[in-house]
């Protein structure tokens, strides 16, 4: 399967985190809260005009802006 | 914590109930104080052990990690490094940990347990697992950890709190001892190796046992802020070499291709999801159930009813604020005015009487007052809070906020500001990022208030004509509604400018989470809202008493022979009124408005007695009517036209919708910011925004031949 950004990814699909781009500044707060490459996530819904994306991700939800979702890179399953 | 007597710390992930655990501790045995420069409340309180037993609970922040990123985890943090080097070290941590979210609130325990010093796990939400018929093994979750003892218990439910405290009881007799030793970090050779430099430099410097410095070389590389909470504790050369040697680690880790921002969440989350699957503690959990929450959030979250849902909500906040409110604020009124007849017939007549009743009864008034609205609205805050359904609203409005600086969790604390903005600027204490908050208090007393209302009312009342436009819409009604609109349309703007100006403290981030819908706990609630509503009078209430005892000697003073109600005008706030009318004139406003002006500094709707008094109106009966047909009435003796006209009503009211004229927001400002740098640049620029805004209303509404 081909590598895409996470807001790529359609509600209800379950994917798998491979790496983060360089310039996401959030990413030691994302695998602290255990968002890291390997592990499964599923997108449950994005907010409107580019708004939040709602995760599943270790039996918990969580919140993210678009903008660093994007630098977010998935396989899908 | 500086005292030195022995304590337990209370440390978690947020929402993983910590705080109701404490409130069960302790009970109403709390203090809540800042810490020192930030508005991060800090909880110690006494926890009741029975049999007659009790101890020091000093209840941390929520954090995810002990890597000092945000405020509350900075505060962790130092606490912590503290700590370790055996300075007020407490005599055990309870680690609250979401038992229905395993892996994640087992990654600050690992952390915790780093640090020699006994961990009780309190296993919280069992309730939650029980429901989804799944269990978890305690004693191979005791062994797996190595803790002191693994309590279960729901703060919900009110069970498993008695054997918290049993366990308490015997951490404070000291006669617990784990029969394990803690759950290590497994750090690979190769990566060792090259933290080595570090280890030793922690060693030789700090004095750390070899195991602690290996893992705290492992957190300042991962994380460099995680090396300035060494700052108090270390020379600025042993920083400088401390640096250098990070900086020459990090290199060394990078040409090995392993992420070094990702090092030590990597190695402890393997750590934990291989312990979990070979104590048999990994619940296998089918994504393709979906949860209550789930369901729920379908509708609370969907695209169109989501936002429709939230306004009516909304409505029925302050539909309810209005309402419930307005009764027990009546009875306040009363009372203050009881209390001040009591004190006029108690003592001799004279200056003394006078600041009591008209300075400090009077100020005191000026803000029990608010209690009411205070408290609904709080009540109602922390409802949706607790519930889980904040979050949410977050979720919903961030792409609209976070266009003009703001975060989604400011739509709630700026929509209170219709009613009040005090309680709207403590409600901000739910936004973690310091800018995003500080700009939702700095453009919050824009939001129309409450007590511009009866502004608005006598001015729109006396000299908007009662119009109907399009048939339908009444002028009168427009006009009001407009008066909002600028007040809301102004703030996200200056929100949007002022945004690119506030250096960011801590990064902004949106990683929230939206924790699972649940019913509050009643006893937490309304604790959370005696201890709130106790902070805020006696913390406001002090700097709105000195404010009031200044504004009563500006009105009283110089005292004149003759007692009537027309001295105000000789007094020094009529003296300045007169001093500052040719700064006014050009909004079209004389010196009785600019008595307003200064006595409405208190409060906004001060300006309606102040005119009433300076107008001679009788004080009893309607007010209103009365200085009504005051106004309309009021000649200048020059020009001998009506001295008031729609124009002029128009930019007294815009000057009422800009400027900065309540004490007690000033007051709680100066508290929720911990400066009086920002309460005085929001004076500046709504005093800014008063006068120009209402200069072009005049100015540019006579060259248009409007009167």
């Amino acid at each position: 399967m081909s590598e895409i950004a996470l807001t790529a990814v359609q509600p209800g699909e379950t994917v798998r985190v491979n790496a983060f781009t360089a310039s996401l500044e959030l990413q030691s707060r994302l695998v602290e809260m255990g968002i890291l490459p390997g592990v499964n996530i599923r997108l449950i819904k994005s907010a409107p005009f580019k708004g939040p994306v709602e995760l599943k991700i270790r039996g918990y939800h969580v919140s993210l802006r678009w903008n660093d979702a994007q630098h977010i890179l998935v396989t899908g399953k | 914590m500086s005292n030195s007597q022995p304590y337990v710390a209370l440390m978690g992930n947020p929402n993983s109930g910590k705080t109701a655990i404490f409130n069960l501790l302790t009970g109403l045995n709390q203090k809540v104080s800042n810490y020192p420069g930030i508005t991060v409340e800090q909880r110690l309180g006494t926890a009741d052990l029975s049999e007659g037993k009790t101890t020091q609970i000093l209840d941390l922040p929520g954090t995810y990690s002990l890597t000092p990123e945000s405020l509350d985890e900075k505060i962790v943090a130092s606490q912590v490094v503290e700590w370790m080097q055996g300075k007020n070290k407490p005599a055990a941590i309870i680690s609250v940990v979401d038992a229905a979210n395993l892996s994640r609130n087992l990654y600050l325990t690992t952390q915790l347990l780093d640090l020699n010093i006994p961990v009780i796990l309190a296993l919280n939400m069992m309730d939650r697992v029980k429901k989804r018929k799944q269990e978890i093994d305690l004693e191979n979750l005791k062994s797996m950890l190595g803790v002191t003892a693994v309590i279960p218990m729901s703060a919900k439910q009110h069970w498993g709190i008695e054997a918290l405290q049993e366990s308490l009881r015997e951490v404070s007799a000291k006669n617990s001892h784990s029969s394990k030793t803690p759950l290590q970090l497994y750090i690979p050779e190769k990566i060792e190796n090259i933290l080595e430099p570090i280890s030793k430099f922690f060693e030789e410097y700090i004095a750390y046992p070899p195991n602690l410095a290996k893992t705290q070389a492992l957190r300042i590389i991962t994380r460099k802020s995680a090396l300035e909470v060494y700052e108090p504790h270390l020379s600025p050369s042993r920083i400088e070499q401390l640096i250098a040697l990070r900086d020459e680690a990090v290199e060394h880790i990078d040409a090995s291709a392993v992420n070094h921002r990702i090092l030590e969440a990597r190695l402890r989350y393997e750590l934990i999801d291989r312990e979990l699957q070979s104590y048999h503690l990994e619940k296998v959990e089918n994504p393709h159930i979906e949860s209550r929450s789930e369901k729920v959030d379908k509708i609370l979250t969907h695209r169109i009813w989501g936002p429709l849902i939230f306004i009516g909500l909304l409505y029925g906040i302050f539909q309810s604020i209005f309402t419930w409110a307005s009764l027990p604020m009546d009875w306040i009124d009363l009372g203050i005015g009881l209390v001040g007849d009591a004190v006029i017939t108690a003592m001799p007549p004279g200056i003394f009487r006078d600041l009591i009743v008209e300075g400090v009864v009077a100020g005191v008034g000026s803000i029990l007052i608010f209690l009411p609205q205070i408290l609904i609205l709080m009540f109602f805050m922390t409802l949706l809070e607790d519930s889980g359904y904040m979050a949410r609203v977050a979720f919903m409005m961030d792409a609209v906020m976070s266009k003009v600086g703001l975060h989604g969790k400011s739509v709630l604390p700026l929509m209170s500001g219709y009613a009040c903005a005090i309680p709207g600027i403590m409600a901000t204490r739910t936004i973690d990022n310091w800018k995003e908050r500080l700009i939702t208090i700095l453009i919050l007393p824009l939001m129309s208030c409450s007590a511009r209302l009866p502004v608005y009312t006598l001015m729109i009342g006396a000299f908007i004509p009662q119009k109907t436009i399009g048939g339908i819409f009444n002028l009168q009604g427009i006009i009001m509604v407009c008066m909002y609109f600028l007040g809301t349309i102004t703030a996200l703007i200056i929100a949007a400018v002022i945004s690119r100006f506030i250096e960011n403290r801590g990064k902004s981030s949106f990683v929230m989470e939206l924790p699972p819908y649940r019913i509050p706990l009643a006893t937490s609630l309304f604790r959370q809202l005696f201890i709130r509503g106790k902070l805020f009078v006696v913390n406001a209430g002090k700097i709105i008493m000195a404010i009031s005892i200044v504004l009563w000697f500006l009105a009283s003073f110089p005292k004149m022979e003759d007692q009537s109600s027309l001295h105000i005008q000789d007094s020094y706030a009529g003296k300045i009124g007169q001093f500052i009318e040719p700064a006014i004139a050009p909004l079209g406003f004389d010196w009785k408005i600019g008595i307003g002006l200064i006595t409405s500094f208190a409060a906004r709707e001060v300006v309606v007695s102040t005119l009433a008094t300076l107008y001679n109106v009788e004080n009893e009966g309607d007010d209103v009517l009365g200085i009504t047909q005051a106004l309309k009435r009021d000649i200048d003796p020059v020009s001998g036209k009506p001295r008031y006209t729609p124009l002029v009503a128009l930019s007294i009211m815009v000057f009422y919708v800009y400027a900065a004229q309540c004490m007690a927001t000033f007051a709680i400002v100066r508290n929720e910011t911990n400066s009086w740098k920002w309460p005085l640049f929001m004076m500046i620029y709504m005093t800014a925004l008063a006068y120009f805004g209402s200069l072009l209303v005049y100015q540019g509404g006579q060259i248009m031949g409007l009167s």
